[in-house]
């Protein structure tokens, strides 16, 4: 099986698992944590991350921010077949004695910082990106941010940072998923075009479709080759809610959640 | 008024500003300077429709210094217009005065608390939506550092206001390019400047912030544009304009004269008394 | 204060190559030869002071011991939720050594306005878990702090004056860090609990109780969190009445009512006098001596008050 055709397959397992999360926990934020199934898949099961789970502060990994945390439920799978922790606790979502809470936090191995409140991983991943290069190493940083994040100031204050910085180790994923939590994020504060703005603030920018695998196979290997000084933001266009009929293009869906018999019928759906 | 005059009025306000400094032992004298001519142009220009005997008119066009510490100027525009007696400026940082080392609305014809930077552009938003919700045809000049939109907040409130078409609010960048110690490309770059806030969606023009007569052109016809997008003016200033060996050092931020410098000072703002007026 | 710790903390960084410095575009003369010696150990964010702190929080999870500096207010207020998120939260997962380096505690930038005032600090910060909090009265505990924070990791918060003030602890065995405070003088009546600048004025309204035959002792807490709380009380034991002077709003969880909660937790049941500032912001202009008088904390008003509640009690 090839590259592409394996990255497919784990993506498709990694929403059952989020689906079956889900029948458990429904107050995980499911809508977003689908925009980014293939962008996590990819980066993980090819190790364009580099990671050691079985030692997680692995001074050679490279640094994964994830700075919509709330939306990022689907990871849990991924680390769970990757060896982080058992795949046990991937029923214990939000349950007593669990370690994967609905939202996660650093407390999960594989998660490196706090990032239930928006807006701050991206600075922080600046911090990273800074020591690494201060001391010579090789490792990259990599942040998965939302499009609604784009909003908060203090992301403006590090999108400024990186360049100003030569962070070219530093690469940022936008899961432009285009809703907020009220409304579609153009009717809240419109900052289409993204990419425009990332290029006159010294970024590298690329656009790829967030739920092609070969697209984004192909942008993420190449992103860590270091062509120019500059930091790199992919701005992967998504579908909130990707694959569930019911919250694909609906302004709400952040919040919503499904029956269990609706996910009952999607899982089956799948097989 | 005419053009020298203005010209003429910009080296008086300079000249109280340092008096008032001096008098006080305290200031910030160099960001004050930087955008005298700005605040002439606006205050003398005929751009503001404000009201000294009755400075919260409601229907007075708004005038924000975002940049509180540049203070020292609004002190002395506002005192030579009649907003508040000239003798005010005797007691500047005085004990029991009015006039602190940062503008708070005690003060007639200040209207919001600044020295915090960064605030000014998101109030001024809220205002003009305000008086678009409210049907009304005044608008709101800001006036903000350079240094300060390194602040994230400043961001926000661009993004607001070019979505919400706050085409009746104008904003002014003091570019003088310093920040407390450093140049803003030091520590962290805003270049290309122009270009950052076409792209956050607003109409941008660059001009001389030392050319009286350009602002006051480019200033006269905001209210008349037709565009929806929000004003903002990049006037291009030296901090510390009008004092030789204070213009654009990074040295002089809150630094006070001493001495010779003092003397050397008062000479060379002094010379306007000695050209004739028209 | 501030000169003195980072002429100290520039010492360490000779032999310490971890050490990290950066700053809100705020300076300091003795910044200037730090920022040119260690250009690759300083940055300069530029005036941001959310990223400030989230960018500390990237160089400390990298293992350097990062010292994060601006004007107390905006460190502490402009970036609140940053500290609280990726410092205060994250703390308790990860292992993290930042310092918060705040100057202008209290009304230390008096004229300036109540944006640069800082009554607020002592509370918010106190509030925030796994946080050290060390408000330092003189130069010289401000200069020995510099090793604690390099032995103790963690997130700490140092509220320091933005003048100088005069030296307290010449004799440098009586400062006690695991205790987190020193009994500067002993007395049998009242006991005066201060921090920071305020230390220097219980120091004065120490010396006019005495003068008029009221035994009075003088307790200089410069650890707000952690301090012996034990300890403290025990010294309480000693005295009728208990007087708390700060330069902060009162009643809001900055040092009167820590002395307060101590008391209570051990059932020392204690006549207290709170000296400090109530709930108002001080738009008053003038120098620190005239915003006292104006808030009614010049000498003689204190005296005054101390007296009252002694009869009462």
């Amino acid at each position: 099986m090839n590259s592409i055709d394996y990255l497919k397959d784990k993506a498709d397992w990694v929403k059952k698992e989020l689906l079956k999360i889900h029948k458990i926990a429904p107050g995980i934020r499911l809508a977003s944590s689908l925009s980014c199934i293939e962008i996590l898949t990819t980066l993980y099961y090819r190790k364009i991350i580099n990671y050691d789970p079985k030692n997680i502060f692995w001074d050679q990994r490279d640094r994964f921010i994830i700075s919509k945390a709330h939306g990022s439920v689907s990871f849990y799978p991924i680390l769970a077949d990757l060896g982080f922790f058992g795949m046990e606790q991937l029923a214990m979502v939000g349950k007593p004695g669990g370690i994967l809470a609905d939202i996660p936090d650093c407390s999960i191995p594989g998660y490196e910082t706090v990032n239930g409140s928006l807006g701050h991983g991206l600075g922080v991943a600046c911090g990273i990106s800074l020591a690494l290069k201060r001391r010579n190493r090789k490792e990259n940083v990599f942040v998965l941010s939302g499009d609604g994040e784009l909003f908060e100031g203090s992301v403006w204050e590090a999108i400024m940072f990186a360049p100003h910085h030569k962070l070219n180790n530093l690469i940022l994923i936008i899961d432009n998923n285009k809703i907020c939590m009220l409304d579609y994020c153009k009717n809240i504060i419109d900052i289409e075009p993204i990419e425009d703005k990332f290029k006159v603030f010294g970024w590298q920018t690329a656009i790829v479709d967030g739920h092609n695998i070969e697209e984004l196979y192909d942008i993420l290997t190449h992103a860590k080759i270091r062509i120019s000084d500059k930091p790199i933001v992919i701005i992967a266009n998504t579908v909130k809610g990707k694959g569930v009929a019911r919250l694909e293009k609906d302004s709400l869906c952040h919040i919503k959640s499904l029956t269990i018999e609706e996910v009952d019928k999607l899982l089956m759906e799948m097989n | 008024m005419r053009i020298n005059n203005l010209i003429r009025k910009s080296a008086e306000i300079r000249l109280r500003v340092l008096e008032t400094a001096l008098r006080a032992g305290k200031g910030h004298v160099p960001p004050a300077f930087s955008w005298v001519d700005i605040g002439v142009s606006l205050f003398y220009g005929g751009i503001l429709q404000i009201k000294p005997s009755e400075p919260r008119w409601p229907e007075r066009d708004r005038f924000i210094l975002s940049k509180g510490h540049g203070c020292l100027t609004l002190y002395a525009i506002l005192s030579d217009l009649g907003f508040f007696p000239k003798n005010e400026l005797e007691n500047f940082c005085g004990h029991g005065c009015l006039l602190a080392g940062h503008p708070d609305p005690n003060i007639p014809g200040v209207e919001i608390v600044s020295g915090s930077l960064g605030h000014g552009l998101g109030i001024s938003a809220g205002m003009a939506l305000s008086a678009k919700i409210d049907g009304k045809d005044w608008f709101v000049y800001t006036l903000l550092g350079d240094g300060e939109c390194q602040e994230g907040s400043v961001w926000e409130a661009a993004m607001f206001a070019s979505h919400h078409k706050l085409n009746n609010l104008v904003a002014i960048v003091d570019r003088n390019r310093l920040g407390a110690t450093d140049f803003t490309e030091n520590s962290l770059s805003l270049e290309p400047f122009s270009r950052r806030w076409q792209a956050f969606g607003w109409e941008v023009v660059n001009k001389n912030g030392h050319d009286i007569e350009q602002l006051i052109d480019v200033l006269s016809k905001a209210k008349q544009r037709t565009s929806a997008q929000p004003l903002l003016i990049i006037a291009d200033t030296t901090k510390g304009k009008g004092v030789s060996f204070m213009e654009g050092s990074p040295l002089w931020h809150h630094r006070m004269p001493k001495s010779e410098e003092i003397q050397a000072a008062l000479k060379e703002l002094s010379q306007f008394k000695s050209q004739e007026t028209n | 204060m501030r000169d003195a710790f980072i002429e100290a903390l520039f010492s360490r960084m000779e032999t310490n190559e971890n050490i990290f410095f950066i700053s809100a575009d705020f300076g300091a003369p003795a910044l200037d030869k730090l920022r040119d010696k260690y250009a690759d150990r300083f940055v300069n964010v530029g005036i941001a002071e959310q990223n400030l702190i989230n960018v500390a929080t990237g160089l400390a999870l990298e293992g350097f011991i990062v010292y994060a500096y601006a004007i107390a207010p905006f460190l502490s207020m402009r970036a609140y939720e940053q500290i609280r998120t990726s410092i205060s939260i994250l703390a308790q997962i990860r292992d993290i050594n930042i310092n918060l380096i705040g100057v202008g505690a209290g009304l230390s930038y008096d004229v300036t306005g109540p944006t640069h005032h800082c009554l607020e600090d002592s509370c918010i910060m106190a509030v925030l878990p796994n946080f050290t909090i060390f408000s330092p009265s003189d130069a010289i505990l401000s200069e020995k702090f510099v090793d604690y924070t390099l032995r103790k990791s963690g997130p700490k918060y140092i509220r320091m004056d933005g003048k100088a003030q005069p030296e307290i602890y010449a004799d440098e065995k009586q400062i006690s860090f695991e205790d987190g405070f020193t009994e500067l003088r002993k007395g049998s009546e009242v006991c005066i609990v201060s921090t920071g600048y305020m230390t220097h004025e219980a120091l004065k309204v120490a010396d006019a109780l005495s003068q008029d035959n009221i035994s009075t002792g003088v307790v200089d807490v410069y650890f707000l969190k952690p301090f012996n709380e034990q300890l403290l009380v025990k010294i309480f034991r000693e005295y009728r009445h208990i007087v708390t002077m700060e330069e902060a709003f009162l009643n809001k969880g900055g040092l009167d009512t820590i002395v307060e909660h101590a008391c209570f937790s051990n059932r020392v049941y204690i006549g207290m006098t709170k000296l400090g500032f109530g709930d108002k912001y001080v738009f008053d202009v003038g120098n620190r001596e005239h915003l006292y008088r104006t808030n009614g904390l010049d000498l003689g008003n204190m005296i005054k008050k101390i007296k009252t509640d002694l009869n009462r009690n």
